[in-house]
């Protein structure tokens, strides 16, 4: 069988599986379309969220920049595993026992404004919209690669399959899919670095082998050891060094903490579950599945790091370059034509003496060293897109195939779980709060169902044609969705709940937090991110060293600060919401609150 | 008027209920911002004298050591407030 037939395979039967849960739990009421009628385990919603949480960029992405920047990409780790401390002990409990539907709704309620309500579900659909459209981009590329399928098509069949089991299970149809999804994925993701760390340390563990022993010249050495040893020798930044500025990197981690706290669609996970201790308990199962993939992806970028490099400098760097021989013939280098179809590999032979030679050539002492043996003064290796790694992994060390088949079906599985559960975050906020919430009350839960399916389509809809014509700011958008989370709606929760804040106090903030964070983000990445018209770059800030993607955690302090200020001007909290915010202080009654629906 | 007793009773429980939960959570994002901030970046050139498989404790905290704190942390912390929640009688069921 050839590899096209088996990734065509895994594909497929994991479709299969998706549908057939989803019409397995059809949801026939709004709780059950919103919340999974608040009767999902503990370690079940830990696992879907788990799922949820983790998108194409935690599972194609992450690995890669880890594996090309080395200690500073470790803010990624620290920061999407660190925003579920947040989570758990600053928002969970309260919002599973204020006992509602909707992230805004809380905010609406807890401020007794509508516009307060309102400015929460704008910021969650710039978020959520944003971030749905990256996933949908992460279908096309990705599965284009492995299906040999345009990346339209690609995008097209993604989005049916989604609106497929998000639209008729509601919730309850994609808690039970994220959890098919999360083994897909998990067994997609640690398969092949068992394999890998099997090969290069003999640990099948492959958080262990990170800080195992591998075979080097002389002998036994630690794996990280002989990557620090290489990538320098071949003019790179050393791995495991501190190469960037601290303050950044602290700032960094601290705004990819504060977002993922603030994220719609992570924070609604917890409103699914039966009682407040289960939703402190649910934050905890999700970082244990989610810990699985993290622990792992350090493992991978570095030993990923290392077998490319090894690939390309097969003696050490101090021996002879690959030839291009070698990669033409040599089936071990199988995987670098494959790639260089898809634009996202590149080499060339620039000095003409028949070997690709990879090395750093802004830095001149290399470039000396380089061309004195004889390998020329330019990186011949011109090249190299670093989402590629986690999908080219298996190809590169030698995987058998269904390894390969089985990555193709964890990304999709990956990307397919976080765009459904941004479409529900997305679809409960326009049908439950903008139209139940504001414009027709009165409405029968039916006809509430009704609407929140049909914005379910309308958004997978837009969703797909952004993700076929990509606005080209991917990257630039996932910063864009994290900034806005940890700038508007994470702090005006933590007020909700800690605070006596008021109503004039919460809206100031977050708009204050919401426009300070867009306006440095613009500043930097262009005005509506329309090329050139940004007066700054991230490489020189506008303040002292701070990027515009670590700007997420200024923008929550500066709401904070203003509601604080603007609170204390204005009329204290009426006694009815002062009432409510000790209700949800105390766990005592939230299952009565289920009832009143 | 017993009633009104018993729900100034009730409002004082919460109260300490309340504080004992702010303290624990404020122990608890202590950790949370030493390990990663501190021994993950700030004082990692502090403790690179100890080693950990061919690099330092740094490195090891903030590719892996951060995680599992922050595991550690939450289930404390569930299993801390499930207790603090019988004591004072505000659980369910």
């Amino acid at each position: 069988m050839d590899q096209f037939t088996i990734n065509l395979l895994f594909v497929g039967a994991s479709f299969a599986l998706y549908i057939g849960i989803a019409i397995w739990a059809r949801a026939g009421s709004t709780s059950e379309f919103y919340a999974a009628g608040r009767g999902v385990h503990p370690v079940t919603n830990g696992m879907a969220t788990a799922a949820d949480w983790m998108s194409a960029a935690s599972f194609i992405s992450m690995a890669g920049l880890i594996a090309f920047v080395g200690y500073d990409n470790s803010s990624f780790l620290m920061g999407w595993t660190g925003g579920y401390v947040l989570l758990a002990l600053l928002l969970a409990p309260y919002l599973r026992k204020f006992g509602k539907f909707t992230v805004s709704e809380f905010i609406g309620d807890r401020f007794y404004s509508p516009t307060a309500r309102l400015v929460a579900v704008l910021c969650l659909i710039v978020a959520s919209l944003t971030y749905v459209i990256g996933q949908m981009q992460g279908v096309g590329i990705a599965f284009g690669r492995f299906l040999e399928m345009d990346e339209d098509t690609a995008v097209i069949i993604g989005a049916a399959v989604v609106f497929a089991y998000a639209v008729f299970g509601g919730m309850k149809g994609v808690t039970y899919t994220q959890v098919a999804q999360y083994c897909v994925l998990i067994l997609a993701y640690t398969i092949p670095a068992v394999f890998i760390s099997l090969q290069l340390t003999g640990n099948p563990i492959p958080a262990l082998g990170l800080f195992g022993e591998t075979t080097g010249a002389e002998g036994s050495v630690a794996l990280l050891t002989k990557l620090d040893q290489i990538v320098t020798d071949l003019g790179f930044a050393e791995y495991t060094a501190a190469n960037g500025d601290t303050f950044n990197m602290v700032l960094f981690t601290l705004s990819l903490m504060i977002g993922t706290a603030g994220l719609p669609h992570v924070i609604m996970r917890f409103f699914t579950v039966p009682k407040v201790s289960d939703a402190r308990w649910s934050a905890g199962w999700a970082l244990v599945f989610i810990a699985l993939l993290y622990l792992t992806a350090p493992a991978v970028g570095a030993m990923a790091r290392l077998n490319i490099t090894e690939q390309f400098w097969p003696n050490g760097a101090s021996g002879e370059p690959v030839s291009t021989e070698t990669i033409a013939t040599d089936p071990a280098y199988d995987w670098m034509a494959t790639w260089q179809q898809t634009g996202l590999l590149g080499w060339e032979d620039k000095n003409g003496d028949g070997k690709i030679a990879y090395f750093n050539d802004k830095n001149a002492e290399t470039v000396a060293a380089m061309e004195a043996a004889g390998w020329g003064s330019e990186n011949e290796l011109t090249k190299f897109n670093r989402d590629i790694l986690v999908l080219a992994n298996p190809e590169i060390a030698n995987l058998p195939s269904w390894v390969i088949g089985l990555v193709a079906a964890g990304g999709l599985a990956a990307a397919l779980s976080t765009a459904a559960g941004l479409l529900l975050a997305i679809s409960s906020a326009v049908s439950h709060d903008l139209l139940k919430g504001q414009l027709t009350p009165d409405m029968s839960e039916k006809s509430e169902m009704m609407s929140a399916r049909v914005s379910m389509a309308i958004v997978i809809v837009i969703a797909t044609i952004l993700g076929m014509n990509p606005p080209g700011f991917a990257a630039q958008t996932v910063a864009l969705a994290f900034g806005l989370a940890a700038a508007s709606i994470f702090p005006v929760l933590m007020m909700g709940i800690f605070t006596k804040v008021n109503n004039k106090g919460a809206v100031a903030g977050m708009i204050a937090g919401l426009v300070v964070t867009l306006i440095y983000i613009f500043l930097h990445k262009g005005w509506f991110f329309i090329a050139g018209t940004n007066s700054f770059t991230d490489a020189d800030p506008l303040l002292g060293t701070i990027k515009s993607t670590s700007f997420g955690a200024i923008g929550a302090l500066i709401n904070f600060a203003v509601a604080f200020t603007v609170s204390k001007m204005t009329a204290p909290i009426p006694q009815e919401i002062e009432e409510l915010v000790e209700s949800v202080r105390v766990p005592r009654g939230a299952g009565a609150a289920v009832e009143g629906h | 008027m017993a009633d009104h007793n018993t729900n100034a009773a009730q409002a004082e429980s919460d109260k300490r209920y309340w504080a004992a939960n702010v303290r624990i959570i404020l122990v608890s994002l202590v950790i949370w911002a030493i390990v990663p901030f501190g021994f993950g970046i700030l004082l990692r050139p502090m403790f690179s004298g100890i080693t950990i498989g061919g690099s330092d404790l740094g490195f090891w905290v903030a590719q892996q050591g951060s995680i599992i704190v922050f595991l550690a942390l939450i289930f404390f912390y569930a299993f801390r407030m499930n207790k603090l929640d019988r004591e004072f009688g505000v659980d369910e069921e």
